[in-house]
């Protein structure tokens, strides 16, 4: 008898670290972690942006080399150099962003990505084998279709088809929630579950979402800083406690206090817009929206719905093919003389890419509403470096806007203080219109509190506010009505006490 | 115009278009394959032009017209290949090293290229489709040479190649997703370097067309600019290569306007009739710019679409 006949087929593995470190420069990114994820369990991973999950699954896949630290595979040590390694080990891994190719179809894609890839593809056999492979796999994907024409869910599952295709059995995954549905997150997730308790998968998932963890995770472990805060039973542990080991000593945040307020005046509406996306396909349909003053309108979704291509219009950088913009019922053109006159300020996603120029300084950055009136300008075409420099270290000291100077190019900042720079600039006037995206995305517990307080504070002050945001959990903790964007429109708006998770995530799916 | 002269522009156009196309066609599948990887030469018009030099220069040297063609390949080949390496170096940019080589190529093929203005090589033959009818002016329309079917043939197995081999899936990758790639583990820049120099080769060949059979001579003044309008030309083929067939007989039928027109005695407004591939490229590239369906079909690496 032959080896490979006595071989079983592929199970579930277990893997081990022992001990891992790596250090980058000053920074210890991961500092003697060991964890372990037994064959079959569905383990989270969590922890706070820049805890070491990332390096940590990056030096289990190969793509670091750990300073010190062991991994061990169904208890042997395993040296894993490379990400191809890690494959051939049967360890795969979905990231955050997607690796399918877009002009490839799926069933190319899966093709493609087997390393025993024939030379010349025999198209009906390989179909066949696809064909007999889909049935066994509990999520369907259109095989036919290129990538760049499936939705953000459909290239999530063929994500992780491609790596259970590929007999992968360690499936590590990158936050994999994100761009889809609760309906959807919890199907997948569902099915991950029961693949991993048959014994077929092992999975270890990156997580933010404790109520994910509770529902499908059996085991957790939790990263701060690069040390090892915890680790036990999913379903034993209550979310206090994980995130208590998660922030640490530092409270945990309390919620932006939101004042009363019986506004009746609508300030912003939206009328009937339509606009179309980079190919001229229709990213806005017939969308419908009024914002009352002292009111933040939370605008949930998934990701790919029309939402940045509204903020876009919003903020002038996509045309409207039809509709118009009303505030306080006058029209409104996004352009800068209408932002001025109707104090319409925003806080874009990506602000480094949407509202900063990342190799201008701070303070040229932060005058950019300002620069062409006094005091920075004079006779209407000076400009004055001197006052624009003084009103930048202002705002930089009352933001608490951390860099080494007013004078170094913006790009050079943290993510959380390009955003407080940008929230200096847009919310030190009056603000009578406030439109915000996805504002603490990528940002860390304490940065996430304050941006938060301040766009409450806006609000507070008699601002209308329209916050688009894929986190739901960020829509529902600060809105005062929560709209549902899905295929361009909006579809629901519904006060927050007269809502609930479960109404959004049916109406974000699209029922 | 009588019914017959009709008949014979026709034809005219037909074996003119034939005949003009097969240049464009070659360096269009180069470009078509050399954009596939991610990259875009713009060089070609240099390949085009030394590929006719060394061409002219072997056949006349050896005597054999098909070892000129086989040189002119290896030449376009070199360049392709040097493009393709420069390339890869950190913070170039492929156009810039494009247009280098546009000048670069010309400019060896001129300096090399003095000695064999005057001598006349042995040319390559073709293939009478229309003798049978035993009418003269049919039988010279339909003179086609073999590069052309040779041509044809590529661009279907490169068509079939893109979607049915491992190669052909790498390089499309390669071609739009270059991180997705480099998660495989393939060597991007070898695929590209590859691609550019398989590119280059197809222009060169292009090029033994031009010197070797229409117009088929060497001169300086050879090339009317074939080597960039096929750049065009790929573009208005959304990247196909069955496609940049159908629009490399165009642009040949649109070449071939001004002669066949003179060839039934209408010489008013010669010159407007020749620019009309030019005019064409300009409209081309307008409506292609304008067409949001077209930017679907560009590979995402390329750097004309980034």
């Amino acid at each position: 008898m032959t080896l490979a006949a006595t071989l079983p087929t592929p199970r579930a593995p277990s893997l081990e670290t022992e001990g891992m470190s790596k250090i980058f420069g000053p920074l210890v990114a991961l500092d003697d972690v060991s964890i372990s994820v037994k064959a079959g369990s569905f383990h989270a991973l969590l922890g706070e942006n820049g805890a070491g999950k990332s390096t940590l699954v990056k030096c289990i896949m190969g793509f670091y080399r750990a300073d010190k630290g062991r991994v061990r595979l169904n208890g042997a040590e395993v040296s894993v150099a490379s990400p191809r390694d890690a494959r051939s080990l049967g360890i795969g891994m979905v990231y955050q962003q997607f690796t399918l190719v877009p002009c490839l179809t799926a069933a190319e894609n899966l093709v493609i990505s087997r390393a025993d890839a024939p030379a010349i593809i025999d198209w009906k056999r390989e179909r066949e084998k696809l064909a007999a492979f889909m049935d066994r796999m509990p999520f369907r994907v259109p095989l036919d279709k290129r990538v760049s024409a499936l939705s953000a869910g459909e290239k999530q599952k063929l994500e992780i088809l491609k790596l259970l295709y590929l007999e992968q059995r360690f499936l590590i995954l990158d936050e994999p929630t994100s761009v889809l549905t609760p309906g959807e997150a919890d199907e997948m997730l569902g099915l991950l579950g029961d693949m991993a308790r048959a014994g077929e998968v092992t999975v270890l998932m990156i997580s933010h979402k404790f109520r994910e963890v509770k529902a499908f995770c059996d085991s957790f472990t939790v990263l701060r800083r690069g040390q090892l805060t915890g680790s036990g039973d999913a379903q034993g542990a209550t979310v206090a406690e994980m995130s208590a080991m998660m922030i640490g000593d530092t409270e945990i945040r309390e919620r932006a206090a939101r004042a009363p307020r019986n506004d009746s005046q609508t300030v912003l509406e939206l009328a009937s817009l339509y606009a179309d996306d980079a190919e001229g396909r229709p990213a806005i349909h017939a969308l419908n929206l009024k914002v009352k003053a002292g009111e933040i309108v939370g605008i949930a979704g998934v990701s790919g719905n029309g939402q940045s291509a509204l903020v876009e219009v919003l903020s002038g950088q996509r045309p409207l093919t039809d509709g118009r913009i009303f505030i306080h019922a006058k029209p409104f053109e996004p352009k800068r003389a209408d932002f001025d006159r109707f104090k319409v300020f925003g806080l874009p996603e990506e602000p480094l890419k949407n509202a900063a120029v990342p190799r201008m300084s701070v303070a040229e950055n932060i005058a950019f509403r300002s620069y062409d009136k006094p005091p920075i300008t004079s006779l209407g075409w000076w400009l004055s470096p001197g006052p624009m420099r003084k009103k930048a270290e202002d705002l930089i000291a009352r933001y608490r806007v951390k860099t080494t100077s007013p004078d170094s190019p913006i790009e050079a900042l943290s993510g959380g203080n390009i955003q407080r720079a940008i929230l200096a600039r847009e919310l030190s006037g009056d603000v009578d219109v406030l439109i915000v995206a996805n504002p603490c995305f990528g940002l860390d517990f304490a940065s996430v509190a304050e941006i938060r307080t301040q766009i409450m504070e806006q609000r507070n002050k008699g601002a209308a506010v329209l916050l688009v945001s894929e986190d739901l959990d960020e829509v529902l903790e600060l809105s005062d009505r929560v709209a549902v964007m899905s295929g361009g429109s909006v579809t629901y708006v519904a006060p927050i006490a007269e809502t609930d998770r479960a109404t959004i995530g049916t109406y974000m799916a699209g029922h | 115009m009588t019914g017959a002269e009709l008949f014979i522009v026709l034809f005219a156009m037909i074996g003119g278009a034939i005949r003009v196309s097969t240049p464009f066609m070659f360096v269009a599948l180069g470009e078509c394959l050399t954009e596939k990887s991610g990259r875009i030469n713009l060089g070609h018009e240099g390949n085009l032009v030394l590929g006719a030099m060394v061409a002219y220069a072997v056949s006349f040297t050896t005597g054999s017209p098909w070892l000129g063609v086989l040189a002119a390949g290896g030449a376009g080949l070199i360049l392709g290949a040097m493009h393709g390496w420069i390339c890869a170096l950190p913070r170039v940019n492929d156009i810039a090293v494009g247009i280098a080589f546009m000048s670069f190529g010309t400019g060896l093929a001129f300096f090399f290229g003095k000695p064999f203005i005057q001598p006349s090589a042995p040319r390559l033959e073709a293939i009478g489709l229309g003798d049978w009818t035993g009418n003269p002016a049919i039988a010279q329309a339909l003179q086609v040479n073999p590069l052309f079917f040779v041509g044809v043939a590529l661009a279907v197995f490169l068509s079939w190649a893109f979607a049915n081999t491992r190669w052909g899936l790498i390089l499309r990758m390669t071609g739009d997703s270059a991180a997705s790639a480099r998660a495989m583990g393939v060597s991007i820049d070898l695929v590209r370097l590859l691609a550019t120099a398989a590119g280059g080769f197809l222009a060169g060949i292009g090029g033994a067309f031009l010197s070797l059979y229409y117009p088929g001579s060497w001169n300086e003044g050879l090339s009317s600019g074939q080597g960039l309008m096929a750049v065009a030309l790929v573009i208005f083929a959304r990247w196909d290569p069955i496609r940049c067939v159908w629009a490399a007989l165009l642009f040949g039928a649109a070449g071939a306007l001004g002669p066949s027109l003179q060839s039934i005695g209408i010489s008013q407004g010669y010159y407007f009739f020749n620019a009309a591939p030019y005019i064409l490229t300009l409209f081309i590239m307008i409506a292609s710019a304008r067409s949001k369906s077209a930017a679907s079909d560009a590979p995402g690496e390329l750097s004309i679409v980034k």
